[in-house]
């Protein structure tokens, strides 16, 4: 399965290496004698290769450069390519001569719980722990640039899932597919096979190669969809799972396009799990040395890959498949120095057969092994003797844990089966199905039967014609039979826990377990937390098992009792480019333009997001200032007359003959004696009682109204109005619409905004009145409201006229010497005039007491949010309320300071909005929340900005700054 | 994410739709306040089916009742509700 024709140079901590198409960045080091792979993250101890798939918790390196780097790649899960740049992670200043490894000598100081221990004090003295924790956090390094490449995501839908192309995966879906269903099958090798490309067979009388090639061929026929390189993530709820393609390997360019990776979501009617399990490792002293590897790893590498990861091989087993990688080896040339197998008998075919050859050891169990950088021997004990040998591998294999991941996920139930020391998915909620080893079927025959009947299984219950499903492949293969797993987890007497490694990528051994549960960690969930056991990369895959039987052991219990912490997606490390997809950048959100947006643009003015909206800031002039501008623009409005952009306003139009009563259950404020041609202010609640919005409410005809909202409430208005419509009114006669976007509109403001309307032959009405004219032939609607407390006025013209409309209005407003304006200026404008806003008052935790709003509320109820008001808590004058502040010195509020008394102890509110005065003296105000605000007038206060290192004294004043007496607008 | 069968458009991903509430969150404008705090406050939530008001705000902009198992979210019934459309 590697192209030896044609040889792939990559480099390694800078050293260039070759290896051949079909490798993985593992297998070409092994093959060229690279065992020190990675340096571990507490200890610094010197790593190798465990495993030969995913659940390898050593090899991890990082990838790639610039935007195409990626940490805590697994070594054995990385297909080389030409270019790959790879380099080893947690060393200091090389892999070999690594100056952290200290650590490893002063082990005994850094014990489970070692930061929760040591890091106790008083709150500052986090800022120096911090640092000291940071230095030493963190598996690998993060990227330090921008990603690259595109990432994207693709809906899909199947009758059957298949996760998991080995033997039974392939059955699974050869059957479904011959029944009919449409089937996706994903692989996240680069080729199908699985535990075919391990171990020889024949199937149907065909070699392993040849008939996966066949059952290929075959399924394609079929029309079903073969993902490889895809793994599934997640299974999540309804049948719907995460998929991730990769189109290329970490670190490598894409071709045209640029295409990285693909994120699937997979809708799917049944999903057969076919994923395997993964072997487990054994606990001895210094089982993390690089040499030591899984038993089916050794022979994943010497039959996959080509590569004898030993010459003289130790195996230590409590099962038989062992002896199958004992043989494979022998057969390659090794020697086997010894079989150390755990249970007291062994007679199965395959043992009798490997006894015949190699020294074979009952009773037998590892202590230590010998060597540094790389294994040259082990101890054990035989019997209650301990014995020595000497040996360049030690292939392990403490048993199979199936993985039942993605049937967990799916809310499926474990059983325990005592003998294998394994959880096996039992009763299942979704439609999952597990199959093969991932059921903790054993034997290829068992296997394929098993994914044969799943995968028929799963098409009949989707309603397929079971009567055509495929009988399963007939396979032939040497000793094609359970493993007779009996699983020990208790160490050989002898062995240092200390150097005992559980979970080898989080550095915990045995001893920290052991420590957790003296210290009263007697919960897994505690357990977990309290050591990281399982908490790495690799989420314990190899791990969990073995810290769960020593938990129980200690506790006297069954691991059942003890229990498992919940598997979580995803399955493996996701980059997290590709759950973004498309959406990065500029495409992260829609932008939303006006239909003035090109008008503004020409103006390049600073823009605000507001939502999904960009709005101009102001439009200073070359040279000015932003602050200037606003300031300028905003005085202009007060002395003369200023034009904004107010299209991105709420706009609804509610008709029908019941559309007052239908308005009086969304609007807090009287709305029946509404007359035709006037509007008024009015706000509303949510159903507790909080205001959520403001706007006005005008009264077009008899059955017909517009209410107006903010441009933050915009989008949830609709959810109030159709809520009313459909759940507490259904009855009532009444239809409406958003008309947001039919409507472009245009503020007037300022003393000489009547002169402006009459400019355009348009009669301006009086305040809080509605006339509707045209101008240059397009239609117009005229609304005399006041935002700024200047007499103003709000044009509405259709979207698709408004620019026109504009101009017309620039040319008379320039011609009575006024200006554009933009929220720099509405904003200074709203806060002198005391108005409240969304999103800064309204903050949707205020009464319409709290913010003076109480004397308009319509007296006789019956609005969302009109039952609530009654609750004690919600009348309570200590309440946070609305006030104004001036600042005593005249200097800038600074916006969002809290509000203290000279008296220790919490604050008293908050700056929701600051501004300046613009009747030319510039002094600092403010509008605030204040523990009972209006009953505090004239009292001093300290606004403090300790994020902005300011300290400003303020007096609690009335929040209506200019014109009190509401003159101006009235004219 | 659910598969959400509006009555209205067929099978659908739930990130077309909106949950709103529980059906007995609903609060009447015209309720007495302890039929309001009982309906936004002191509610059962039990590991069982319950009816709740989802909107189909992505699609048909329908209001939809469903009975959801509040652990499994299967969902055993699903109707159209509200005002004729
Ligand atoms: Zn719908």
């Amino acid at each position: 399965m590697i192209d030896r024709d044609r040889g792939i140079a990559f480099t390694f901590d800078g050293r260039t290496y070759e290896g051949y198409p079909g490798d993985t960045l593992a297998s070409a080091l092994l093959a060229q004698g690279v065992h020190l792979m990675g340096r571990s993250f507490k200890y610094h101890r010197p790593r190798g290769v465990m495993a030969a798939g995913v659940e390898e918790p050593n090899a991890l390196v990082g990838v790639g450069t610039g935007g195409r780097f990626e940490p805590n790649t697994r070594a054995t899960d990385l297909f080389i390519y030409e270019g790959l740049k790879a380099v080893s992670q947690n060393r200091w200043p090389s892999l070999g001569l690594d100056i952290g490894a200290a650590n490893s000598l002063i082990a005994r100081f850094i014990p489970a719980g070692f930061y929760y221990k040591t890091f106790i004090g008083p709150p500052w003295l986090w800022k120096i722990y911090e640092h000291v924790i940071r230095q030493a956090a963190g598996l690998g390094a993060a990227p330090n640039a921008a990603e690259a490449d595109a990432f994207e995501h693709r809906a899909a839908f199947c009758d059957v899932l298949v996760v998991g192309s080995g033997p039974a995966g392939l059955a699974a879906a050869l059957a479904a597919s011959e029944a009919g269903a449409r089937v996706i099958l994903a692989e996240q090798d680069i080729r199908l096979g699985g535990a075919l490309l391990r171990d020889p067979a024949t199937l149907d009388g065909l070699s392993a190669l040849d008939w996966i090639a066949e059952a290929e061929a075959r399924l394609k026929t079929l029309g079903a969809r073969i993902l490889t390189r895809t793994t599934a993530m997640g299974y999540y709820d309804h049948n719907q799972l995460t998929l991730i393609e990769r189109r290329v390997e970490a670190g490598q360019t894409p071709g045209p396009g640029g295409l990285a990776q693909r994120l699937w979501r997979v809708r799917a009617g049944k999903v057969v799990i076919a994923a395997g399990a993964s072997e487990r490792p054994v606990l001895f002293s210094n089982n993390d040395r690089p040499g030591v590897m899984l038993a089916q790893a050794a022979r994943s590498y010497r039959r996959r890959f080509g590569v004898l990861p030993g010459r003289r091989a130790i195996i230590a087993t409590n099962n038989d498949d062992a002896y199958r990688t004992a043989l494979d080896l022998a057969e390659a040339g090794a020697e086997i120095v010894a079989i150390l197998d755990s249970r007291p008998l062994a007679d199965s075919p395959i043992c009798q057969a490997a006894r015949a050859k190699f020294r074979a050891h009952l009773d037998a169990r590892l202590v230590a092994a010998l060597g540094s950088k790389r294994v040259n021997g082990a101890t054990a004990v035989v019997a209650g003797r301990t014995i020595s040998v000497e040996g360049d591998l030690i292939a392990v294999s403490g048993g199979f844990t199936p993985l039942v991941h993605l049937h967990m996920q799916a809310g499926g139930a474990l059983d325990w089966n005592d003998a294998g020391g394994a959880f096996t998915p039992g009763a299942g909620r979704q439609g999952q199905i597990s199959a093969g080893a991932a059921a903790r079927r054993e034997g290829l025959s068992e296997v394929l039967a098993d994914g044969a009947r799943a995968g028929g299984e799963a098409a009949s219950a989707l309603g397929f014609r079971s009567g055509t499903a495929r009988e399963a492949p007939i396979a032939a293969t040497a000793f094609d039979a359970p493993h007779h797993t009996l699983a020990r987890f208790e160490t050989a007497p002898g062995v240092n826990l200390k150097t005992a490694f559980v979970d080898t990528q989080n550095d915990v051994t045995a001893a920290d377990i052991d420590l957790a549960w003296r210290e009263g960690y007697r919960s897994v969930e505690h357990l977990k937390r309290y050591t990281t056991l399982g908490m790495a990369t690799d989420q314990g895959k190899s791990s969990n098992i073995l810290g769960l039987a020593r938990l129980a052991a200690a506790e006297g219990r069954t691991v059942p009792e003890v229990g498992l912490t919940t598997f979580r997606p995803p399955f493996t490390p996701v980059t997290l480019g590709a759950l973004a997809g498309e959406a990065t950048g500029a495409d992260m959100a829609p932008l939303r333009r006006t239909p003035l947006f090109s008008v503004h643009a020409a103006l390049s003015p600073p823009w605000q997001p507001v939502g999904y909206w960009q709005r101009p800031r102001a439009y200073p002039r070359p040279g000015e200032s932003l602050a200037a501008a606003g300031l300028r623009e905003a005085l202009c409005v007060r002395q003369s007359v200023g034009m904004t952009d107010i299209s991105t306003l709420g706009k609804f139009e509610i008709v029908g003959p019941d559309a007052a009563a239908f308005l009086a259950r969304i609007c807090a404020t009287p709305v029946a004696k509404l007359a035709v041609g006037r509007g008024r202010y009015t706000f509303m609640l949510r159903e507790d009682g909080m205001v959520v919005d403001d706007g006005t409410l005008w009264r077009l005809d008899e059955h017909r109204y517009l209410l107006t909202s903010s441009t933050g409430g915009a989008d949830r208005m609709p959810a109030l109005l159709s809520y009313v419509r459909h759940i507490l009114d259904p009855g009532l006669k009444v239809a409406f619409a958003s008309v947001q976007e039919r409507w472009g509109a245009v503020a007037v403001a300022g003393p000489g905004a009547a002169a402006v309307v009459r400019s355009l032959g348009l009669e301006p009405p009086a305040h809080m009145g509605l006339t509707r004219g045209s101008v240059d032939a397009g239609q117009v609607l005229v609304l005399a409201a006041s935002y700024s407390g200047e007499r103003a006025f709000e044009i509405y013209a259709p979207a698709h006229e408004l620019t026109d409309l504009w101009r017309r209005l620039d040319t008379a407003i320039t011609s009575e010497g006024g200006t554009t304006y933009g929220l720099e200026a509405l904003e200074l404008l709203r806060i002198e005039k005391g108005h409240i806003e969304t999103g800064a008052e309204i903050d949707g935790r205020r009464t319409p007491g709290d913010l003076d709003l109480q004397r308009m509320l319509r007296g006789k109820g019956g609005y969302v949010g009109a039952p609530a008001l009654a609750r004690p808590a919600l009348t309570d004058p200590q309440r946070l309320r609305f006030v104004g502040l001036e600042a005593v010195s005249g200097a800038p509020i600074p916006e969002g300071a809290m509000l203290l008394t000279k008296a220790a102890g919490r604050p008293h509110g908050h700056v929701t909005s600051a501004g300046l005065r613009l009747d030319g003296s510039g002094a600092g105000i403010a509008l605030s929340l204040l523990k009972a605000g209006p009953e505090r007038l004239g009292e001093t206060l300290i606004a403090a900005s300790p994020s902005r290192g300011r300290n400003v004294l303020v007096r609690v004043v009335s929040p209506v700054f200019h014109d009190p007496e509401g003159t101006r607008y009235r004219e | 994410m659910f598969l959400i069968a509006c009555p209205h458009c067929g099978p659908r991903s739930q990130a077309e739709f909106v949950y709103e509430r529980a059906e007995e969150a609903v609060a009447y404008p015209d309720g007495t306040p302890q039929e309001t705090l009982a309906a936004l406050y002191t509610r059962a939530n039990p590991r069982d089916f319950a009816w709740e008001l989802w909107r189909h705000a992505y699609g048909c902009r329908g209001w939809i009742r469903m009975r959801r198992h509040r652990t499994t979210h299967e969902i055993a019934e699903i109707e159209a509700v509200g005002a004729r459309l």
